[in-house]
């Protein structure tokens, strides 16, 4: 067989290639999730039912909030944190998937940038976060959410919640990498989400939680997250203290990523 | 620049903290623009020796170039003169045939333009063109490893690792491949590839090494192997255990390889085909020994091993300790 042209490289820069290894990976996983259907289903059906289910639901009086607006502006800032955790159990289940077909073993045999399978996987969970956010705001805007800190502060609020479901997908990477499989990937998540997303003040307030659970419900990272979400939403400062809770949400995240980013990284090396 | 396009000195390669050896030092000698040919059965560590030369995983002890690269201390240099085709077909199933390409071309660093170019020519090369924009999930399996062929020639890399290229595949689909990898030698790859087959290894091979449990039992060109081995196997079922005893004694030296008895069935390795056949059978009439079957066949690799060796492929195997991880995983 004789292949007419000659192998033309392309001239970049060591860090130009790290970047554009990145984007090719993450292109290509962004391309599955609109391809799968489950995947698409997952994505983005889901957190549509949780806002429907949580508003008319439970949140039909069942919930009491000291919240203007009542309980659908308690729900929506909780229900963005909530979604873009769950997101990142598609982190663990894409990078098991790959590993179980062989495709990191052949991205492994090419002269592309190490790192750039996992970052390539948590940007396009980044890139696939933005998507959900943007449609539950526009459903959360329907069902009458309606945010009183403004637009800065909205976007602030999104950023953070971006921020911090970015530094965690890192961890959901590590099960990923770690799992025998994608279903047990998944499995594995399961008793991490739960507790992180409803052991918390996402869908009710703690204080209406018993007593044990409390502290953990109060202090975790996820709770930390979405009071700062809340806090720059509802825009009636309704409990002054929370104004800290965006530091606290940006030092959990930092945090996180830098523990769980070399734990994944270490992961990585040794699996695949 | 080294005589050789891969160069491996004792390998020796472990896992699970030295439990399991998957390769006992191995040494390997590819000459520059030819098939050679690593024969052997699960287990043996044909994939381990594999993914060693690919830099996928390193050796334990022992060294080894490619392209006169060291695949431990460049293997940057050596990922981007090899290519490297499995019998996982390693493609991804959400994309189509062309994204595959591009999506390797673009990792290999190669320029868009020319990664176009690329991709519609090994289409085109591989009968993949009608499906090049659909998703691989729809593809044969034949399809699969074509295009899994064609993800490792985007590059134009001069060295190739062809692991068990066509396990798996239907006959006409093997053919096919057999006949691309046949016009990529011509023009002046180097393949090593890695077979459980006999036939494959004889078809495309000048030579070969036999593995066996992490260690070379045999080496030399097809030819030399085969004319150690004999070149047929005469397979004469008797009717009784009795015949076969008394046949055997009949026909022994029609073969000056020993006979290999399992119940009423005899088997013989002979030179001379028909013509021993009929030998034997001129033999057996005499004496009245009545056949229940009679089969001349071109011997399988179990026939090698049980030549080589004195036990057959699946004996004492533990393919599973040998195996990786990913190994396992990608099978499950």
């Amino acid at each position: 067989m004789t292949i007419a042209t000659e192998t033309v490289y392309a001239d970049k820069s060591g860090l130009g290639w790290a970047v554009s290894d990145v984007l090719t990976i993450a292109r290509r996983n962004m391309l599955a999730i609109i391809r799968i259907p489950t995947a698409l289903v997952f994505t983005i059906l889901q957190p549509i039912m949780f806002v429907l289910l949580f508003r008319y639901v439970f949140g039909s009086g069942a919930i009491a909030t000291n919240i203007p607006g009542g309980y659908v502006n308690y729900l929506l800032p909780g229900i963005i944190v909530q979604t873009t955790i769950f997101g990142a159990v598609g982190t663990a289940i894409g990078l098991a998937e790959d590993l179980q077909r062989g495709l990191i073993e052949r991205f492994r045999a090419l002269p592309m940038a190490r790192m750039a399978v996992l970052a390539g996987r948590t940007v396009s969970d980044l890139g696939r976060n933005v998507l959900v956010l943007i449609i539950i705001s526009l459903v959360g805007f329907a069902v009458g959410f309606r945010p009183h800190g403004g637009v800065v502060d909205y976007l602030f609020a999104v950023l953070i919640t971006l921020l911090f479901a970015y530094c965690l997908s890192w961890g959901f990477a590590y099960i990923g990498l770690a799992a025998p499989n994608s279903e047990a990937a998944q499995a594995m998540t399961f008793p991490l989400i739960f507790p992180l997303t409803f052991v918390s003040g996402i869908f009710v307030p703690v204080s209406s939680m018993p007593g044990w659970l409390q502290g953990f419900a109060t202090y975790q990272p996820v709770s930390e997250v979405t009071k700062a979400v809340r806090y720059l939403m509802d825009g009636s400062r309704a409990i002054p203290t929370h104004g800290n809770s965006i530091w606290v949400a940006i030092i959990w995240s930092v945090g996180l990523i830098a523990i769980l980013g070399p734990l994944a990284t270490a992961k990585y090396k040794k699996v695949a | 620049m080294s005589d050789f396009a891969v160069e491996a000195n004792d390998i020796v390669r472990t896992f699970n903290d030295g439990d399991v050896q998957a390769l006992k030092g191995v040494s390997l000698h590819v000459p520059r623009g030819e098939v050679f040919g690593l024969l052997g059965p699960n287990g043996s560590g044909k994939t381990t020796m594999v993914r060693i030369l690919s830099t996928i995983l390193s050796p334990t002890s022992g060294t080894a170039t490619v392209d006169g690269f060291d695949v431990v201390k460049h293997p940057d240099k050596v990922r981007r003169r090899i290519g490297l085709a499995g019998q996982y077909a390693t493609v991804d199933e959400n994309l189509t045939g062309f994204e595959n390409l591009r999506m390797i071309g673009s990792l290999n660093h190669l320029q868009k333009s020319f990664v176009l170019i690329r991709a519609k020519e090994l289409l085109e090369e591989f009968g993949l063109t009608d499906a090049a924009h659909r998703n691989v999930k729809t593809y044969s399996g034949g399809m699969r490893r074509r295009l899994d062929l064609a993800a490792a020639l985007v590059a134009g890399p001069p060295i190739l690792f062809l692991d068990e290229p066509t396990s798996g595949l239907d006959p006409q689909s093997r053919q096919d491949l057999w006949t691309i990898i046949e016009g990529l030698v011509e023009g002046g790859t180097t393949v090593l590839l890695t077979t459980q087959y006999l036939e494959e290894a004889d078809r495309l091979c000048k030579q070969l090494v036999v593995l066996d449990k992490g260690t070379i039992i045999a080496q030399g060109t097809s030819q030399e192997l085969k004319t150690r081995l004999g070149a047929t196997v005469l397979s004469l079922s008797f009717h009784t255990t009795g015949d076969a005893a008394r046949g055997i004694e009949l026909i022994r030296d029609v073969s000056t390889k020993p006979a290999n008895v399992e119940g009423t069935v005899v088997e013989l390795t002979v030179e001379g085909g028909p013509a021993s056949a009929a030998e034997a059978l001129r033999r057996l009439d005499a004496a009245d020994i009545a056949l229940s079957g009679l089969t001349l066949r071109e011997p399988s690799l179990d026939d090698v091993f049980l030549s080589l060796t004195g036990h057959k492929t699946g004996d004492e195997l533990a393919p599973s300790d040998a195996e990786t991880r990913s190994e396992r995983r990608a099978r499950a």
